[in-house]
Formats: C-alpha cells, sequence, structure tokens
C-alpha cells in the first residue's frame, strides 16, 4: 500500500480525443483508452500518464442491421436500457433487465458503456453477461490495425482479464438475429436485493429450440452451457454442478454461487418450457 | 474551457485527469459532496445539461460547454424547490450529507420512477436516517413544524401537530409510531418536568429569597415535545450548509500521507530527498519530525481510560496502512507524487491477525517496547490490552442448581463507521498566530485538551471547532486528522488541509471491535435464570484505541439486564497486527448483547416459553439492584423511569397484530419470529461535562451557545426547543453558535449518547437562570415585581403591558456599564447556572455534570422469511420499541430509533471489513455494502410512556442503543424460521443458506478473488 489515491488521476497529463482510428496509436502501457470514466475514474491509476477518449468516435450507439443488433463500445448503458421494442424481438427485455444487474445508479448508466463493462472484465460484469448470454461477437480493433472477430464468451477469459492487448480496443458487440428472437430468461442474485451481482444466470431457447444456459457473475468468466432442446432438469442442474469456475469474493461464496446456480438455472428452464 | 453552473459562467480549465466533483469544489461549489469517489454513494451527484450523473467518476473536461446544475442551483434557502421543501418538511435527513446528492437525484424522477425509489436511489446512500424519511420526503409527507408560534406565523410547512410529530403515515403504508406517542408536555411539577428555581441574594430584591412560582413563566408557547425542524434544515436542502471543508481558504495546503505496506515491520530508513526536491512539496514528516509524546486516537473525558500506545509517526508499524510518512505540498497531486518518492526500507517482523492466538507464548508482541504502566497496558508481554473478570454468587452452583443449560459461542465481525463525510480537518494560524483546527469531530474540546498535550504547546493557543459535522456514529470521537494538520501548520505557517479518502476510512479508520463470546446459560424449568457465565474475547487490533472501554462497556448492561444469582465475566482485550478497532455506537454492548439475546432464545427454547416471556421473567426490575460481576455502583439509577415492561408489552402487541405482510409464496419460504432485548446507561460512566450559555443580545435576539457538535444527533434542535421553552419563544428565533472552543468553556463532546442528558440540562439551567434574570431586569425597568412578569418571543409581557426584549438588553447593557448588576445564580439537578448584564446583553451561563446516570431500554422484534433453497432473508416486519423518557422531538427521536435499526441491519446482513493477513480487502463501497434504500424494510417505532428524573424534561438519552438488539433479534428470527441457530454475523445469503447444508457438505475447489 502506498498512499491511497484521491479521486483525480494526478498523473494523467494528458487525454487524448479520438476521432480517428490512427489516434489510438498514442495508446501504450502508460496510456489507457477509457470511455464513459465511471470504471476508470473510481480507482487509482497511478501508473497513468495518459487517456485515450473513445467516446469522441461518436460511433452510432444501436445499429440494427438485417444480421441483427451491433452495439458500439461506447453505447452507455442509459442508451441501451432504451432500445426501442419496435422490431418484435422476444430477447427484448433482457437489455434492460441486465442494465438493472448493474451495481451503479441509473445515473452511472447516463455514463458507463456497453465496451467499457466488458472490457473491464469483472465477473459482476451485467454487459458481459447479457452479449454473452445472446452468443454475441466482440469486435477488437487491434493495435496493429486488423481487426478480429471472436464470441464474447472468448474475449473474456477471467477475473479482469480479456483478449485485449496494449493498444487493442473494443469496438463492438454484435448480437445475432437468432439470439434477439430467442425466448430469454435472467436471473441475478447478490448478498442484498440490488447489491453488486453475486450470479447472473442467462438462458436463451432459440426458435430453431436451441437451449443456452450461461452463468456469469459467480464464475471468473462467462460458462456457457449449450443444449439442441430444453434439457431435463437434472440433466441441467448436473452441468451446472460441474463447472469449474466458481470463485469466492466479498459478493458471496463460491459453494453457495454454485448450488444458488442450480435454483436459478431451473426456475429459467421453467420459464422458457 | 468555459461552461456553466446553476446560470453562471466558469471560464477555467481543470487538469486532465480532474473529474468534475473537484473541479466544482475548486471553483468553491461546496455543495458538491465527497462521500465515496468511486460512484457509489451518490453524495456528489449534479446534473450536466439536466443528465444526473455522479460528479466523482465524471471527467471535468467533458462539462466543456455544458450547463451543471448542482443541489444549490435548484432552490436557496429562502426559495426553496418543491423537492427541497419536502425534504425539510419531513426531516429528510440527519446529518444531511447526503442530501444535496439525494435531492438533486429525486429532482430528476418522474412519473413512474417514483414508485421505484428503491432502485432509482440505490445509488444515493444515506448512513444516518433508514431511508424511511427519505420516503417521506419523496412522497409528500410533512413530519415537523417549523416553529413553536401560533400558527398564523409560523412556516408555511408548519402541520398539525396532531399528525405532525405522531401518527405519520409513511409512502410504504405502515404506521410509524405508537399510538402512545404525540404526549402532551408533562405538567408543570411533575417529575423532571423542570428546574428548581431559586436566586441569589440580589440588589433589588434583598435577601435571600426562594420564589414561590405560582404565576406561568412564559406565554406558553411549548417547544419540547413537538416535531420542530432541524435549524439547519432549509441550508441543508439547498446545499448552503457549510461541512468541515466546505470553506474557501487562500494559499491552501494539502496533506497526503504515505501508508505501511506491512502489518508489522521496523522502518529501517526514510529517503525523503527525492520528495523533498519535487517542486511544490513544502514539508515531509517523518517519525523523526513528530514529537514523542504517546496518546491514544480515542478520546474521553478521562484521558486515562485508554492506553498510550501510539505516536503520531512511529518508527514501529503495527497494522497494514498505519501512518509511515506525510507530505505537505501545494496540491494533492504533488503530495501524492513525494510519496510515491519516499524511500522508505522495512525491516518486516512477524505478525499475528488471530485474537484467540494473541496471548500464546510465542506469539508476536505488538507493543512489547511499552511500559506497562506508563501506557496502561495491562500486560504487554501477552498483547493484553485490559482485561475484566469477575464472578458473583458461584457459577458452579448456578448451573448445578439448573434444569436446563445452554451454551454456545458467537462471533462479531469488523464494521465501519462510515459515515458520508470523511474524516477531515483544515488549519491555520490566526491573527494572533493561534493554532486553528476546524475539523470533522465529535469531541472538539478533547481534540484541543490532547493537542495541547501531544505537542506542548498551551491549551489557549489551540482553538478547535466545528462546522456541522457529516456524520459520526462513534467514528469521530477519534484524533484521525488533526494531529497531523497541526505540526504541519505549526511547521508551514500556512493553512493545510487533509481530508481522508473513503479507504482510509474502510481499510485505517478504527471499525468496531469484533468480539467472540461464549455464553453459558442455567435456568430452573420455570424460566428463572440461575446462572449467566461470559467469556467474551475482543480483538482491539493493532492500537489500544477505546479497547478497554468497549469491552468494559460490552460485560455491563448485556448481563445486568437479567437477574440471575450467579454471574461471571471474563474478558479480554487483546492486540493483534490487524486494523485498529474503535468506538462505533453501541460501544461493544451489540457485540454481546448478540451473543446473551442468541442464549435467551435457546434458553426459550429449550424451556419451551415465550421468548417474550422468558425474558419477562428475568429481566432487572425498578427495584432491583443491578449486578454484573459485583452491584453497580450508585452512580447509576432507573431514575423513575424504568420503561422495560412497556418495551415487551408494545414490542410483542405489534407483533400479535402483524403488519399484515405475508412471506412470500412456495415451501421454500420459511417464516420465523425473533426478538431481543437491551438495555444502556444514558451516558458513559465517570463524569461528563457541559456548558452553555444564552444570551439576550442588543438586537432583542438571544445567541445560544453550546459545546455540542451536531452531526445528524438532532441535539442542536433539541437544544434549541429547550432553550425556547425556557425563554417562551420559538427556536427558529434563536441564533446558534456551537461546538468552538472559544464559543463555551467546555464540553466533554457528543459521545456516549449524552447529547440531550448532559448539555441539554446545561442549556437549561442557563437559559432558566436567563428567564429570572431577565424577569429582575423588568422589576428594574418597571416596578412591576420580577414574578409578575411572563416571557414571550417578542418581550416580557405582565397585565396588558408589553416590554420588549430590545428594552431589556438595552437595560441590563446599561445596567453593566454603570456596574449595578449583580449576578442572579440558579441551581438544577446536577446543574447551575448564574446571569449577569454585560455591555452586549444579558448573559447567563449553565454546566451540567453527568454524575449520575440513568437507563434506557430497545426491544427489537422481527418476523422474517427464509429462502432454504438461497439464503434470502426477507424481513416481513420489523419493530422497536423504545424508552426514551419524555420524547423531546418525537420525529428525531424516531429518526435515532430507526437510524440505529438500520446500521443494526447493515451489521445483522450485510457488512464486514474482511480482512485477510491485516490486508483490508473491502476497501471501497461497491465491496463493503452500507445499506440501501432497497435493504431497509419499514420500522415500527414504539415510545414508552416514562419520564426521567435526570433528563431535561424527563428525556433520556436515545441514539447509541436502538443499534444493540438488532442483530440478536434478527438471528433469532432466522433460527426460529429455518432451525438452526446462527453464531456469525453478518447473517449474509451465503452463510444462512450454509447453515442449512449438511455438515459434512462436500467442499469445494475454488478461488478466492481480491474485492472489486
Amino acid at each position: 500500500m502506498v498512499s491511497t489515491c484521491s479521486v483525480d488521476l494526478n498523473t494523467v497529463t494528458d487525454v487524448r480525443l479520438a476521432r480517428s482510428r490512427a489516434d489510438l496509436s498514442a495508446l501504450g502501457p502508460t496510456v489507457a483508452p477509457f470511455a464513459g470514466g465511471s470504471a476508470l475514474f473510481g480507482e487509482p491509476q497511478a501508473h497513468l500518464t495518459g487517456l485515450v477518449d473513445l467516446m469522441t468516435f461518436d460511433w452510432p450507439a444501436l445499429t440494427v442491421t438485417a444480421d441483427g443488433l451491433e452495439i458500439a463500445a461506447t453505447c452507455t448503458l442509459a442508451e441501451l436500457s432504451r432500445l426501442p421494442d419496435q422490431l418484435g424481438w422476444q430477447a427484448h427485455h433482457v437489455f434492460f433487465e441486465c442494465c438493472t444487474y448493474l451495481l451503479g445508479s441509473f445515473k452511472v448508466w447516463n455514463v458507463a458503456t456497453v465496451g467499457g463493462n466488458i472490457s473491464a472484465s469483472l465477473p459482476a460484469g451485467p454487459m458481459t453477461s447479457l452479449t454473452a448470454g445472446l452468443d454475441g461477437i466482440a469486435l477488437v480493433w487491434r493495435a496493429d490495425g486488423s481487426d478480429e472477430r471472436m464470441p464474447v464468451t472468448e474475449f473474456v477469459t477471467g477475473n479482469k482479464s480479456n483478449a485485449l492487448t496494449t493498444g487493442d480496443i473494443l469496438r463492438s458487440l454484435t448480437i445475432p438475429l437468432a439470439s434477439l428472437q430467442s425466448r430469454v430468461a435472467s436471473r441475478k442474485i447478490a448478498l442484498s436485493p440490488l447489491g453488486r451481482s453475486g450470479l447472473v444466470l442467462l438462458g436463451r431457447r432459440a426458435p430453431d429450440d436451441t437451449f443456452v444456459l450461461t452463468v456469469s457473475g459467480g464464475t471468473v468468466r462467462p460458462i456457457q452451457l449449450r443444449y439442441p432442446a430444453r434439457p431435463d432438469a437434472a440433466r441441467l442442474r448436473d452441468d451446472v454442478l460441474a463447472i469449474d469456475a466458481w470463485f469466492t469474493d466479498p459478493h458471496g461464496a463460491a459453494d453457495w454461487r454454485r448450488a444458488v446456480s442450480t435454483v436459478l438455472a431451473e426456475e429459467i428452464r421453467q420459464e422458457l418450457a | 474551457m468555459t461552461f456553466s453552473v446553476n446560470g453562471s459562467p466558469i471560464e477555467k480549465t481543470p487538469r486532465p485527469g480532474q473529474v468534475l466533483r473537484t473541479f466544482l469544489r475548486d471553483n468553491e461549489h461546496f455543495e458538491v459532496k465527497k462521500g465515496c469517489d468511486t460512484g457509489d454513494c451518490g453524495a456528489c451527484s449534479v446534473l450536466v445539461d439536466g443528465t444526473p450523473v455522479h460528479s466523482c467518476v465524471f471527467p471535468a473536461y467533458r462539462a466543456d460547454g455544458r450547463e451543471v446544475t448542482t443541489v444549490a442551483g435548484l432552490g436557496t434557502p429562502d426559495n426553496l424547490s418543491p423537492v427541497q421543501q419536502h425534504f425539510v418538511n419531513a426531516a429528510g435527513f440527519q446529518c444531511g450529507f447526503c442530501t444535496a446528492g439525494m435531492v438533486v437525484t429525486a429532482s430528476t424522477l418522474e412519473g413512474h420512477e417514483v414508485h421505484d425509489l428503491p432502485r432509482m436511489l440505490k445509488g444515493n446512500l444515506c448512513r444516518c436516517t433508514g431511508y424511511r424519511a427519505i420516503h417521506d420526503a419523496l412522497a409528500g409527507v410533512a413530519n415537523v413544524v417549523g416553529s413553536s408560534l401560533p400558527v398564523e406565523s409560523s412556516d408555511a410547512e408548519a402541520v398539525d401537530e396532531s399528525t405532525g410529530d405522531g401518527t405519520t403515515i409513511s409512502a410504504t403504508g405502515a404506521a410509524g409510531h405508537a399510538p402512545s406517542a404525540p404526549r402532551g408536555v408533562p405538567a408543570p411539577g411533575a417529575p423532571g418536568a423542570g428546574p428548581v428555581l431559586h436566586t441569589q441574594p440580589h440588589a433589588h430584591g434583598g435577601g435571600t429569597a426562594v420564589l414561590e412560582r405560582t404565576l406561568p413563566t412564559t406565554t406558553g408557547i411549548r417547544s419540547v415535545g413537538r416535531s420542530q425542524k432541524s435549524p439547519a434544515g432549509s441550508r441543508i436542502v439547498s446545499g448552503k450548509e457549510p461541512y468541515t471543508l466546505d470553506i474557501a481558504v487562500a494559499g491552501l495546503l494539502h496533506l497526503v500521507v504515505l501508508r505501511s505496506p506491512h502489518a508489522h515491520a521496523r522502518i529501517v530508513s526514510i529517503d525523503a530527498a527525492a520528495a523533498e526536491a519535487l517542486p511544490g512539496v513544502v514539508a515531509v514528516f517523518t517519525h523523526a519530525d513528530v514529537p514523542k509524546t504517546l496518546f491514544s486516537s480515542a478520546r474521553h473525558e478521562n484521558r486515562t481510560d485508554d492506553p498510550d500506545d501510539t505516536l503520531i509517526l512511529d518508527v514501529v508499524v503495527r497494522f497494514v496502512g498505519q501512518r509511515v510518512a506525510f507530505v505537505v505540498a501545494e496540491s494533492v497531486g504533488i503530495a501524492e507524487a513525494a510519496c510515491r518518492l519516499l524511500d522508505v526500507q522495512y525491516e518486516v517482523l512477524p505478525a499475528n491477525f488471530d485474537p484467540a492466538r494473541a496471548r500464546e507464548a510465542g506469539v508476536p508482541l505488538v507493543h512489547a517496547d511499552k511500559d506497562a504502566a506508563a501506557s496502561r497496558i495491562a500486560d504487554p508481554s501477552t498483547n493484553l490490552v485490559a482485561e475484566m473478570r469477575g464472578e458473583y454468587g458461584s457459577i458452579a452452583e448456578g448451573l448445578a442448581r439448573a434444569d436446563v443449560t445452554v451454551t454456545g459461542t458467537w462471533q462479531t465481525q469488523r464494521i465501519s463507521a462510515s459515515a458520508l463525510e470523511t474524516h477531515g480537518t483544515i488549519g491555520w494560524l490566526d491573527a494572533d498566530a493561534r493554532l486553528v483546527l476546524r475539523t470533522s469531530s465529535q469531541v472538539p474540546f478533547l481534540v484541543q485538551k490532547e493537542l495541547s498535550r501531544i505537542l506542548d504547546v498551551d491549551i489557549d493557543r489551540i482553538r478547535v471547532y466545528t462546522a456541522r459535522v457529516g456524520g459520526g456514529f462513534g467514528g469521530k470521537q477519534e484524533i484521525q486528522t488533526e494531529d497531523l494538520v497541526a505540526l504541519a501548520v505549526l511547521k508551514t505557517g500556512r493553512p493545510v488541509q487533509y481530508e481522508m479518502t473513503r479507504t482510509d476510512e474502510l481499510t485505517v479508520v478504527p471499525c468496531r471491535h469484533p468480539m467472540r463470546s461464549t455464553v453459558t446459560l442455567g435456568a430452573t424449568a420455570d424460566g428463572r435464570l440461575t446462572a449467566i457465565d461470559l467469556t467474551m474475547l475482543s480483538d482491539t487490533g493493532a492500537y489500544g484505541n477505546h479497547g478497554p472501554g468497549t469491552m468494559f462497556h460490552a460485560c455491563g448492561e448485556s448481563i445486568s439486564i437479567y437477574n440471575a444469582p450467579n454471574k461471571r465475566v471474563n474478558a479480554e482485550c487483546v492486540y493483534t497486527n490487524n486494523m485498529p478497532s474503535g468506538a462505533f455506537r453501541g460501544y461493544g454492548l451489540g457485540q454481546v448483547i448478540f451473543a446473551v439475546e442468541s442464549a435467551m432464545d435457546d434458553l426459550a427454547l429449550a424451556l419451551d416459553i415465550d421468548p417474550f416471556e422468558l425474558r419477562r421473567i428475568n429481566a432487572v426490575r425498578a427495584d432491583d439492584p443491578l449486578v454484573v460481576t459485583h452491584v453497580e455502583g450508585d452512580d447509576l439509577s432507573f431514575a423513575g423511569s424504568y420503561g422495560l415492561d412497556q418495551c415487551f408489552d408494545l414490542a410483542e402487541s405489534a407483533l400479535r397484530r402483524t403488519n399484515g405482510v405475508a412471506a412470500p409464496e412456495g415451501a421454500v419460504w420459511k417464516v420465523g419470529e425473533g426478538v431481543a432485548a437491551a438495555m444502556i446507561a444514558t451516558i458513559p460512566p465517570r463524569g461528563h461535562f457541559a456548558e452553555a450559555s444564552v444570551t439576550l443580545a442588543l438586537d432583542g435576539v438571544y445567541d445560544l451557545n453550546f459545546g455540542t457538535a451536531e452531526f445528524g444527533n438532532g441535539t442542536s434542535t433539541v437544544h434549541a426547543q429547550i432553550a425556547a421553552e425556557t425563554l417562551g419563544t420559538s427556536p427558529e428565533l434563536l441564533r446558534i453558535r456551537q461546538s468552538d472552543t472559544d464559543a463555551v468553556p467546555y464540553d466533554t463532546g457528543a459521545f456516549g449518547s449524552a447529547g440531550t442528558v448532559v448539555a441539554g440540562r446545561a442549556v437549561l439551567a442557563a437559559a432558566t437562570a436567563l428567564a429570572e434574570k431577565l424577569r429582575e431586569t423588568a422589576e428594574v425597568l418597571t416596578g412591576v415585581p420580577a414574578d409578575e412578569w411572563m416571557l414571550g418571543p417578542d418581550g416580557l409581557r405582565t397585565h396588558n403591558r408589553l416590554l420588549p426584549l430590545t428594552e431589556v438588553a438595552a437595560a441590563g447593557a446599561a445596567a453593566a456599564r454603570a456596574e449595578l448588576d449583580t449576578v442572579t445564580s440558579i441551581a438544577i439537578t446536577e446543574g447551575v447556572a448564574s446571569a449577569e448584564a454585560e455591555l452586549a446583553g444579558i448573559t447567563a451561563t449553565g454546566r451540567h455534570a453527568g454524575d449520575h446516570r440513568s437507563i434506557a431500554f430497545n426491544v427489537q422484534a422481527f418476523r422474517v422469511a427464509v429462502n432454504t433453497d438461497t439464503g434470502e432473508v426477507r424481513i416481513l416486519q420489523s419493530v422497536q420499541a423504545a424508552d426514551a423518557g419524555f420524547v423531546m422531538n418525537p420525529e428525531q427521536c424516531r429518526g435515532q430509533v430507526e437510524g440505529g435499526v438500520a446500521q443494526g441491519i447493515g451489521t445483522s446482513m450485510y457488512e464486514e471489513i474482511i480482512v485477510d493477513e491485516g490486508v483490508v480487502s473491502t476497501s471501497v463501497l461497491r465491496s463493503y455494502h452500507l445499506p440501501q434504500m432497497a435493504d431497509v424494510p419499514l420500522t415500527e417505532v414504539y415510545f414508552t410512556s416514562t419520564a426521567d428524573d435526570l433528563g431535561p424534561y424527563g428525556a433520556k438519552s436515545m441514539s447509541e442503543s436502538p443499534f444493540n438488539p438488532v442483530a440478536p433479534a434478527l438471528a433469532n428470527a432466522i433460527r426460529r424460521a429455518i432451525g438452526v441457530r446462527p453464531y456469525e454475523l453478518p447473517l449474509s445469503r451465503d452463510r444462512v443458506w450454509r447453515l442449512l447444508q449438511p455438515a459434512d457438505a462436500v467442499t469445494i475447489e475454488a478461488v478466492r478473488l481480491p474485492a472489486d
């Protein structure tokens, strides 16, 4: 422990406002990208000397394409929570629900972004839960100028770790149309009624009957259980119990998380009957 | 850049990494508060182009070209916005530090959102109120009166007295007070109703006289017993009430502390050269630069209550986070950078974190270098700070006589007081080069006294004062910042500020003492206790501040509440290399009450006796002696106000009639009821002193001066009510100056629940003397005898004549000038006062010594539903009966009870400082869960009908004690619901779930993550 830092990032001497991809060249070990800032400014960052503000890219927050929904990394939770319900997507309700799973208040929604939440890669990140649960695809802008797409379940690799390396940023998340047209049920539990998530489970039953359960919040990375059709209770329970990525932290003990996951999974299974 | 704040343009450029909160405060918008700096508490909420944000995590440069609105932009004290007015009317605050952000956030809610308040306000934390009053504010419920004057001249928000203080229906639909709550002021002459009045010989009347008072002394305006609003209300809701750090000081330096990474280490060397060479650094302090006087950060009336084991900076660090050095610089950023440049070499020493091992041979000694007698440490060679051992009767015989015995060991956790305002001090030298400290403290006079000792500076050369303090709860009965600022000011000659962070509060500011209590009870088959045996171990951490006090308090009223012929206590308070423990609401008592009341529930189960009945059978009665391990001293008595029987009846009847809230459907939900009782002495033992003065100034306004700090305790309101009642005026007409070592001679401080019953008595004495003096002055002026004059808000009245207060004040001044005045003295119970005319008016000064203590009771009951699949506990009904004596201000007192219950629920269910090898992982509010609105149910609060002989007007203290019975009542309800006894706090969902698992349940391999 050195000194506990004040809220101002006093070591930061330069903030570059990104307007084009070339501006990302400033990124490096001591220069970090950020979007809303609610996570970055909420923690000491004494190793940083510079920042690159991604909000100034002015990417369109939400774009509906023939293939589904493209969510800019800089889309705020407030914008996402207001996603219009005009396209008949059965999964629509889960966007708002997952915003409520953020510990931060609705005022944090006004600045916190989808990409920022996923890039922080905390187990309790509800945007990770959401986009992983909907089989979202992350688009990464590599530092070398290349683009790379990967499932969110592969993007987040562990507690606070992900596929980004220095100089990379998360550009967008794409939710496939089939996911949006799926029936979806979500459950969240914390150690308090509206507390930081101890578990977030998303169940999805696709038009082709594919059943996907995504367990997050209580596992160091999102874990998916995938079935060609809705599994029976015993099978789902056994598979949840077989997950080996549980962890203990102040938001819940691993054994509790594991056991309660079976309860929530079964509730989801029944809701998606 | 250019932006505007509340309509006024500002042209200034923030630093690149600066957040909007600090930028606004740099521009003297002090209405924007700091609570957490992590976007969790909401105290810093502002609107940016109408959109609410947490300004602590909002980059300042993004405000460029935008309109920022703070709480001060929503309305002013004279022209409050509707939301602000509602917060005043509802008394929707206590300390008020969260209120600015709360009001800003509430101002944005519309339509359906007001029906989703727990979610909408989850990012606005209040540590004081328990949220009911905030709920009321948002529902437009009025709970207070603005004035004691007749309705036509009172404030617009005044509400009908009959509903204003009693039968409030809150937004969530349940009744607030007991039907018996709104009671009148005791009739004159009733026990505790007022002062015993006599005068010293004086020039006009001649001779010695005891006044036979047959005429009313005032025009009959009643202030006490009413839900008078806080004098600061309008300023608080509009952001205009300045707190500790809410002043602009030119040339201010900032102080940052380097803290230890090691739990136990000797500092071999500190190379400060690089730090000192950094431009903007003014001074660097290490252990070589500070006095070698040992002290305790804990402050009490009697400084020997706590061991002298602390140095401002020590060559040995004994816990992770202990001060190593500090830097004073032109900015926080420079001071932080300089701290990073300090090159410290440590010799790491072995450490012990387990209090149960603290006394074993070979365990690292934390204070082996101290002299036991000089430092008042029981045994430094075995890490023993203090111990208490005693036996009354014979435990062996008592247990042998028992038909049933129960036993168990209960463990409590570390809890952070976490007042919303972190500790902070600004210091400077005044025109006479005297050290002035404006600090966030409950005990400015004790800080002054101790700093004088540590720094070897004459006490007259130190002034300590507080502005309104943003919450305390015991956490500010400590020197945490003042010593550093004092040193920095004295060395640099410049003003210096030190502001602690929320992480400091959660990792290094002393926490509630964790205690392990083993309780064995024996009873006969008819439910009579034959033995109470308590063994308790308290972990004081690396320093002994409040260690002995909390240990003794913990083992006091928790045991003496029940009669048993045989009692035994074996208690130890030990050093470890954990963060220090300290004072927090309840002061140890709640920890042991958790054990005793859990054991009582086990006994009720074992005997198959109703838990209320078992307690009634064994409860100490008004004519019983109070016994822990011997009969308590003469200073403690029930003072005619025994109320435990009423508490049991009120709580039980509320539980029996239920509140109609049903358990969730489904077989997994199990329902149970639990009860627990708590007893507390009304004030600390061995003296608590207060002085107060009231002056009728030449402008005809009363100036009320008292020493007690206001940090949401509401005592300023009560003191104003007492003075107004005595002087026949209304509280809002008084000018108040308080908690300043320059304002009154002395006040021990605002702790031990002493605000109303000690300082209140000093105010009563002073006001009583002044009233008498004013009548005498009127007699001199008019020839009409003094006792024919009645005091009213505008002057003294007799028959059809009015003598304006200005004329009385002028007459007093004239008498003083002519040296014709003499002193009028009076005495009240344990208090004295004297009044005399001065050139500036007529002043009375009163003092009170809290030599005698009374007893108050609280009984908490819960009905809960427990989900056996998940461990979730839902509180269906929460009831607290409180024995507060005469209730001076029903709405405020209700708020104290509700706030205590809310902190009790936090302790019972959610809060825990998690320490691993001395390192605290719950270092931010994301991982240390302070109760949110969603977590706190409505509590039905019932007051007993009692009146105390000691407290003013029959009042008793009611601030710490509501906390104490909450955890065991909840644990007992859970036990009754699920059939398994909890032994550990908090009763978090994972712990409750685990209680239900078979003992041989498989443990799983899992990683442990740091808190985030």
